[in-house]
């Protein structure tokens, strides 16, 4: 029988792998948020979307100081159509709709992203200690939450908004509102996701080599729970703008001086029979966001949880 | 292609043929190649035992022929069942022959069964899905069945659901609705990995009763050489999607002409061994099936290699025996092995 | 290998409580996983810990390293017991036993790196030096598991199952541990890999001196490794002894169904052999049955006793000890028989 080629008596060749076995790494070298990217720019729609929000935030970021007419100011050409000097036409006052347009979604955008970085922070927290210490602490927490729940929102954001910022007012106040009402979905997703996470092997793993709660929570189950918490955020940035939107339409949200796009609609609405333009481009421009924002967040979450089918061999 | 690999004639009709069957699935990254060229054929009565493991393909074998594949899978080849070909059939046909003519039990018992019927309602539709007959009668079948696979007070438990047997009993349910049409190849799938050892046992006499009462063609899939060892006839090892060597069981175990089928024979703890005897694993893992580079798959881990072997992979070829297939350049030298 | 137990489990006992619906959820029953289980392990040895699942092997090997609370019963190493450590001292504990995880796939963190992950130990711990220390001590321990450490800044999804194993007892193996609990270490491997990762166990504990609690149902790779055995049965131990000695000259009749059971890769042989199959399932460990708990499926309780003898075994819980064998069994009517 032919000498098998026998490895150093070493225990360390117990388990070489034999000669040109480096064809295990077949499969290029990717971590995973490469991995992520790929499958997210496979999903065309998602891709587009996202092309077309950035170049909405861009035009509200850069926008007004590149038209020539400000939000401000007041011309001579009142209540004119759509034309071309003033693209999307004026209202009663003067004032040239696209810059107006501009300015809204500006303040709307900032909003939306306030309370999504705002709620996506503190509701994270929150359901990762609910669900980390599970029991009676998660059980407490969670009624808590349950009790928020149940009461109507609109009610609540109303009297806060009456209570805090006498009945409307700046962003920064409207964000604050808005935010403490949305953190309660991401806080019971995160609740939920934590209670399954910790009962992973590598946790029991990192518990056995003596690892603290602290480092477990923030080394082992954070940075694996990052995915649903991103898709959370996309989530409820679309809230936040039809929230915001639906708030300052009331007369509750943002008001005057600042400028939203539900503050556009709600002056634009009585004259939508008459002078069209000053209704349906803010609210063309809302339902622009939330769709691409929503499509966003659809690619995120197929990339970040891909449906496999798998086949075994 | 094995070309040279040829299917001795024989007297009775074989039941199913299978030749150079092939199964690729596109993915991100390129073509899979899980299946490259499979042949066998399998006669009534008898048991084929297919061993590999992760990887070599012998899953997705059974599925190609069950027609259980997604559709995305590129299937080569021909798969004849009593003359019938299988490969590219309509899906009524497919569903005509599933469950009558060919039947397949799975791995895991739980995924089978339906959690919302009774066990009796799930055999008994099994019946009524391939004969005309009353739902009376099909239950009176369905107790019959499973008296026969040694589920204990048979009338009574065929009311039970699947969450309420135990997993060897599930499993048993599991090969009584496989034989209810009374079909003429049963394919197990590692019916028996999940199972306790004492279990597995169980299980595996209840095979044996079913392939008994139905005179059935069986083909065990398993990566458990003990268990072909006391079930099989004939065997078939795959390895990287192709078979590596085929002949009859006691070829196979004791006189074994591959390299790879050596080295898992040497590298598996038995109970009976003697104290103290080393373990010879074989180096290596087993390669990647997305860009498998020319020559044979085993080489970079195989101990008998030549030149040859990276450059051009073996076809499979006769070696000594009397029905003994190998594919390995250096085979008919490597002497017997027991 | 001298005499001198490093490890005792005395009387240990784990039950998990029942709990019914609605909202306060009172306890209705108990799951005796682990019942009033004892044994020690010596100084270097291996004791191989079988059974089928449900037996309490799993529940034992986490309650001896108190990452699963006792009902009660004691653990002791080094003078301490195990299962009455908190804080810091059980901290301190870990760095003498670890354990070594049988999922390859779900032990690792799919979101560290190799480096990472076996360093991880040493952080906690704060031992190692400096990071570039810690990073040549790294790269040692993987060498030491047969890993190129050139590899060890990539995550576990790129490395195979017989790979990510070696990565975890690298891991395990970091703190220098004296006392080893595996459980199920390959039984989620290819075959063909398994034989070179028990080869590395082999020979970790010949050059390091280790002492090995090796949980496993599969009886061959037992059969192989271990220097004593004892075999679980429903929470409870039913044979304890030397290797040979169990599979040669097996006395209970559980451990005998178990090992007529087992297939061998040897055709001749297993046309040849006598298989004992046993009767219905396992009852369940929520209510486990009166006197000795394997009488509902006892092939001797069912063919060969009279109903005096039948009386013993339902009354009577039958003690781990010698009756006159050479090794511990606990069963009122052993016989030795040879079954492979």
């Amino acid at each position: 029988m032919p000498d098998v080629t026998t490895p150093s008596p070493d225990m360390v060749a117990a388990g070489q792998p034999g000669p040109g076995t480096d064809r295990e790494f077949t499969v290029r070298r990717r971590s995973q948020s490469s991995l992520v990217l790929r499958r997210f720019l496979q999903h065309r729609l998602a891709v587009v979307s996202l092309g077309v929000f950035l170049l909405l935030v861009v035009l509200s970021l850069f926008g007004e100081t590149l038209w020539h007419y400000k939000s401000t100011d007041i011309t001579d050409d009142l209540s004119v159509a759509p034309s071309a000097k003033h693209p999307m036409g004026t209202d009663s006052t003067g004032h040239d709709l696209l810059a107006q347009v501009l300015a809204g979604t500006r303040i709307s955008i900032l909003v939306a992203l306030m309370v999504a970085a705002l709620s996506t922070a503190f509701g994270t927290v929150f359901g990762a200690i609910s669900g980390f210490y599970g029991g009676r602490t998660d059980a407490l927490m969670m009624r808590f939450v349950d009790l928020l729940l149940t009461i109507p929102s609109l009610a609540i954001l109303i009297t806060l908004s009456t209570l805090l910022a006498n009945g409307g007012g700046d962003p920064v106040t409207i964000a604050l509102i808005l935010a403490s009402l949305s953190w309660l979905s991401i806080a019971r997703v995160i609740r939920g996701l934590f209670l399954s996470l910790r009962e992973k092997e590598y946790v029991e793993a990192a518990r056995c080599l003596g690892a603290t709660d602290r480092r477990i929570i923030f080394r082992h189950l954070l940075p694996n729970a990052v995915g649903p918490i991103i898709v959370n955020a996309t989530i409820t940035v679309a809230f936040a703008i039809l929230a915001e939107t639906g708030l300052s339409y009331l007369g509750f949200g943002i008001k005057f001086p600042s400028t939203s796009l539900g503050l556009l609609i709600s002056v634009g609405q009585s004259a939508a029979s008459t002078r069209p333009w000053l209704f349906y481009f803010p609210g063309l421009v809302i339902i622009l966001i939330a769709l691409t924002i929503n499509f966003v967040g659809d690619g995120l979450r197929d990339a970040l949880d891909p449906q496999q089918r798998r086949v075994r061999a | 292609m094995s070309a040279a690999f040829e299917l001795a004639p024989t007297t009775d009709t074989a039941l199913l043929e299978v030749t150079d069957l092939s199964v690729s699935f596109p993915t991100d990254d390129g073509l899979v190649e899980a299946v490259r060229g499979v042949s066998y054929r399998v006669n009534p009565g008898e048991v084929l035992g297919i061993v590999g493991e992760s990887g070599s393909g012998k899953s997705v074998t059974s599925l190609a022929i069950m027609g259980l594949l997604p559709q995305t899978a590129q299937i080569g080849g021909s798969v004849k069942l009593g003359g019938q070909e299988l490969v590219g059939a309509s899906y009524q046909t497919m569903a005509g022959l599933r469950g009558r003519a060919i039947s397949m039990v799975f791995q895991d018992p739980i995924s089978s069964l339906n959690p919302v019927y009774s066990i009796g309602w799930q055999l008994a539709e099994a019946v009524r899905a391939h004969n005309d007959v009353s739902k009376k009668a099909a239950l009176s079948r369905a107790v019959d069945l499973l008296q026969l696979v040694g589920i204990p007070n048979a009338k009574e438990r065929a009311a039970n659901y699947p969450h309420e047997f135990s997993g060897g009993m599930r499993q048993r349910v599991v090969i009584a609705m496989a034989i209810a049409n009374d079909p003429d190849v049963l394919i197990a799938d590692e019916p028996t990995t999940a199972l306790d050892v004492t279990v597995q046992a169980q299980v595996l006499e209840t095979l044996d009763i079913a392939r008994e009462a139905t005179n059935a063609a069986m083909i065990l899939i398993t990566h458990d050489l003990g268990v072909v060892a006391g079930v099989a006839d004939r065997v078939l090892v795959m390895y990287a999607g192709k078979p590596v060597e085929t002949g009859t069981v006691d070829e196979i175990y004791y006189a074994s002409q591959m390299p790879y089928t050596i080295g898992l024979l040497n590298s598996i703890p038995r109970l009976d061994s003697s104290t103290g005897e080393e373990l010879r694993p074989i180096p290596g893992s087993p390669p990647s099936l997305l860009h498998l580079a020319p020559g044979c798959p085993f080489s970079p881990r195989c101990s008998y290699r030549i030149p040859l072997c990276d450059e051009q992979e073996p076809a499979l070829l006769p070696v000594e025996g009397a029905d003994h297939f190998a594919a390995c350049h250096v085979a008919d030298t490597l002497g017997p092995q027991r | 290998m001298t005499t001198e137990p490093v490890l005792q489990v005395r009387n240990l006992v784990k039950h998990f409580p029942v709990r019914g619906g609605g909202i306060v959820r009172r306890t209705v029953g108990q799951i005796h996983a682990v019942c009033d289980v004892s044994f020690d392990v010596h100084q270097g040895e291996t004791l191989g810990l079988v059974g089928e699942s449900g037996c309490g092997k799993s529940t034992t090997g986490r309650a001896v390293l108190n990452l699963q609370p006792a009902t009660s019963g004691e653990v002791l190493y080094d003078g301490k017991d195990v299962t009455q450590l908190t804080g810091n001292a059980l901290r301190a504990v870990r760095r003498d036993m670890q354990l070594v995880f049988q999922d390859p796939y779900a032990s690792l963190n799919p979101r560290m790196t190799i480096n990472d992950i076996v360093a991880e130990p040493l952080v906690i711990h704060h031992l190692g030096g400096s990071t570039s220390a810690r990073r040549e001590t790294v790269q040692e321990l993987l060498r030491m598991v047969g890993l190129n450490p050139e590899h060890g800044n990539r995550y576990p999804h790129e490395f195979s199952g017989g790979q990510r194993q070696r990565i975890g007892i690298a891991r395990a193996m970091a703190l220098e541990p004296k006392v080893l609990v595996l459980d199920e270490p390959v039984s989620a491997l290819d075959v063909s890999i398994q034989a070179g990762v028990v080869n590395l166990l082999e020979a970790l504990q010949d050059r390091l001196g280790l002492s090995y609690l090796f949980i496993a149902h599969d009886l061959s790779v037992v059969r192989h490794t271990a220097d004593r055995v004892a075999v679980m049965y429903l929470g409870r131990i039913v044979e304890l002894a030397k290797r040979d000695d169990l599979f040669t000259r097996p006395a209970h009749p559980y451990t005998r169904a178990l090992l007529s059971a087992i297939p061998i890769p040897d055709p001749r042989k297993e046309r040849e052999r006598k298989r004992i199959v046993l009767a219905g399932d396992v009852p369940s460990p929520a209510a486990p049955p009166s006197g000795c708990r394997f009488r509902t499926r006892c092939q001797v309780f069912r063919d060969q006793l009279d109903d005096t003898q039948r009386a013993a075994c339902i009354e009577q819980q039958p003690l781990l000890e010698d009756r006159g064998i050479g090794h511990e069994v606990a069963c009122h009517y052993p016989d030795v028989e040879k079954v492979v």
